[in-house]
């Protein structure tokens, strides 16, 4: 696979709203080194007749990612055609993706792909996709999961869905979207502030802190059904929902007993067992995804920090040292990396460390970042921002060179939680 | 067994559908000028349902609107005259100020007078830091107030401490003068 990669080598500062037709999204590369695969993307047979810019979606996901440099083929190639490879080699690229889709006498799309080496001139496997129209957007996404996988070996996470809260006037509303942040579709819409959605771990359902009863309440939201149910109402502030890997339990600050305190509360709900025990404050937990820790933040030491504590609870140990206040953790899934928001100055800058070694290192360039949220594959981070005066999501490579702004709404757009991979 | 083999054709087709179908054996048509060999395409066009737009989008997301349940009346007033509802605090303070010693004096006065009434300490913090972590913050200065009132002789029962985090600031803007407006625990009588 080494002949699909090509140094970048110069710096190019971000090529924003470079082309009208695609100004809904924006990536920025920043630094020297970063090693992108070039592949060049075919346009698909009779994509004309489709309501969605099927390539347009993959080129874009695969852009976000940090790890694709894309071209337009320049031409029309199916799925059925061996192309000529030359042209594509010399763009230069060692990849190329080919496809089709046709309208069905029942409405619905069959979408085809079929990605090539074109280095070697080497067919890499295709797939056949029907859908409704609705679903094109998410076959575009599956379809950018398996060029993915297929030349960087990992999971891709195009397909996956984000939660994020938006305010608009005095209406908050929780929204679902595609990672992209397009296709955004309402779960709830409320009077008062929403905060803090958590995604279980199949996908189906949102745990968040709910205003709406003018007090913090834990609440647990089937998305298809819009069923949901209190989990947590008990007197005083219920907040900070985060999921057991296995779904059973959810971890949430209380301050029932005075302060705010973790507790672990059955996702059926009914009596939560205390985790820890300090005078002050304990917030914001997140577990480790083989659900035998759980890293949340503390004052106990004086300032905000990170601390980590086995699931069942027992001794605390602190993780970060730098700074004097450190919150919003969140951990990739291999549990190498913790990403989190630390005050610098000011400014409240996204960091993220490397368990390993315990280094840290600034993501952004910006002054207000909040919230930050692993992909599940663990090769992005995204987060809440704001420049000039409104916040909006944004998703980073762990190395802080390539960002890039989510499509978005007009509106203040905060609070993101990444979703799992979702079984097709 | 040709309609067997036709029915699990049918139902591998029907599995399909978003979760893809492998093109392995599909032909390919040679524009190269090599050789390729060219076998038959057992992608067949999907059995025809009643499929139609949105409505069976595999991520469809039932909306829900919590505006009906929502029960923010103002609620009864506590005491008469002009107590103070609003008590203010210093940055990155929890400590209630002796300057509103005597409106906290005057709510547990109400409050063990009236001892069926039932209060809100709604606690809130500037617009600076992380949302949740400003939900503790603001508990922590609801709490404080709480203390007083128990140190004055209000019972539990009658006190919850709750907080907004910076959720719902009493000022807009992002200078010290707006911080010090959010900076405060309200007194909110049920």
């Amino acid at each position: 696979m080494t002949s699909f990669l090509s140094p970048l080598g110069m710096i190019v500062l971000a090529f924003a709203w470079a082309m009208p037709a695609q100004a809904d999204f924006r990536v920025e590369i920043s630094g020297v080194g970063v090693t992108q695969i070039p592949i060049a993307i075919a346009n698909f047979r009779g994509e004309d007749t489709a309501p969605q810019k099927i390539t347009q979606i993959v080129a874009a996901d695969l852009e976000r990612s940090g790890q694709f440099r894309s071209t337009p083929a320049g031409m029309v190639i199916d799925e059925v055609t061996r192309p000529n490879f030359e042209p594509i080699r010399q763009k230069p690229a060692d990849a190329l993706l080919t496809g089709s889709i046709s309208r069905m006498a029942d409405g619905r799309f069959d979408v085809r792909f079929r990605l090539w080496d074109s280095v070697k001139g080497e067919d890499m496997g295709g797939q056949s996709y029907v859908v409704v129209p609705a679903d094109l957007r998410l076959v575009s996404h599956r379809i950018a999961d398996q060029v993915y996988e297929k030349l960087t070996g990992d999971k891709g996470i195009f397909s996956t869905r984000i939660a994020y809260i938006t305010k608009q006037g005095q209406k908050h509303l929780l929204w679902v979207a595609d990672a992209d942040g397009e296709n955004p579709q309402a779960a709830l819409t409320s009077q008062e502030p929403i905060i803090s959605p958590s995604w279980s771990p199949t996908g189906n359902e949102l745990a968040y802190v709910s205003f709406e009863s003018r007090k913090p309440v834990v609440y647990i939201h089937d998305i298809a059904s819009g069923k949901r149910r209190v989990l947590a109402n008990f007197k005083g502030s219920n907040s900070a929902p985060a999921w057991s890997p296995d779904g059973k339990s959810l971890a949430i600050t209380l301050s029932r007993d005075g302060g705010s305190q973790l507790f672990l509360i059955n996702s059926k709900g009914g009596d939560p067992k205390r985790l820890t025990q300090s005078s002050g404050i304990d917030t914001e937990p997140v577990f480790s995804s083989d659900g035998s820790a759980i890293y949340f933040v503390s004052d106990r030491g004086g300032s905000p920090q990170i601390y980590r504590t086995p699931a069942t609870g027992g001794p605390v140990e602190r993780v970060t040292f730098t700074g004097s206040y450190n919150i919003s953790p969140s951990l990739s899934s291999d549990g190498r990396w913790l990403a989190f928001i630390s005050r610098v100055g000011a400014a409240y800058k996204l960091h993220v460390m490397d368990l390993i070694n315990d280094k840290v290192v600034a993501l952004t360039d910006t002054n207000a970042d909040e919230r930050p949220t692993f992909a599940p594959n663990g090769k992005l981070i995204m987060y809440s921002t704001q420049s000039q005066g409104r916040e909006s999501l944004m998703t980073t490579t762990l190395d802080g060179k390539i960002r890039a702004r989510l499509a978005g709404q007009t509106s203040n757009m905060r609070e993101p939680h990444w979703g799992p991979f979702l079984n097709p | 067994m040709k309609k067997l083999l036709l029915s699990l054709g049918m139902v591998m087709l029907l599995a399909a559908c978003a979760s893809g179908v492998k093109l392995n054996d599909v032909p390919v048509e040679d524009k190269s000028g090599a050789k390729v060999s060219v076998t038959p395409d057992p992608v067949m066009p999907a059995p025809i349902t009643a499929a139609t737009a949105s409505k069976d989008a595999k991520s469809a997301v039932v909306p829900v609107d919590s505006s009906a349940s929502s029960n923010l009346g103002a609620g009864p007033a506590g005491p008469a005259g002009n107590v103070a509802k609003v008590i203010f605090f210093d940055y990155d303070s929890y400590v209630v100020k002796s300057e509103f010693q005597t409106a906290i004096e005057a709510h547990a006065q109400f409050l063990k007078a009236n001892p069926r009434a039932k209060v809100s300490l709604e606690g809130h913090t500037d617009e600076r830091g992380g949302r949740e972590y400003n939900i503790a913050l603001g508990q922590k200065r609801a709490d404080a107030v709480r203390q007083s009132l128990s140190l004055l002789g209000v019972q539990e029962t009658q006190v919850e401490s709750v907080s907004f985090g910076k959720e719902k600031p009493s000022a807009q803007g992002s200078d010290e003068s707006a911080f010090a407006k959010n900076r405060r625990a309200e007194f909110f009588y049920r």
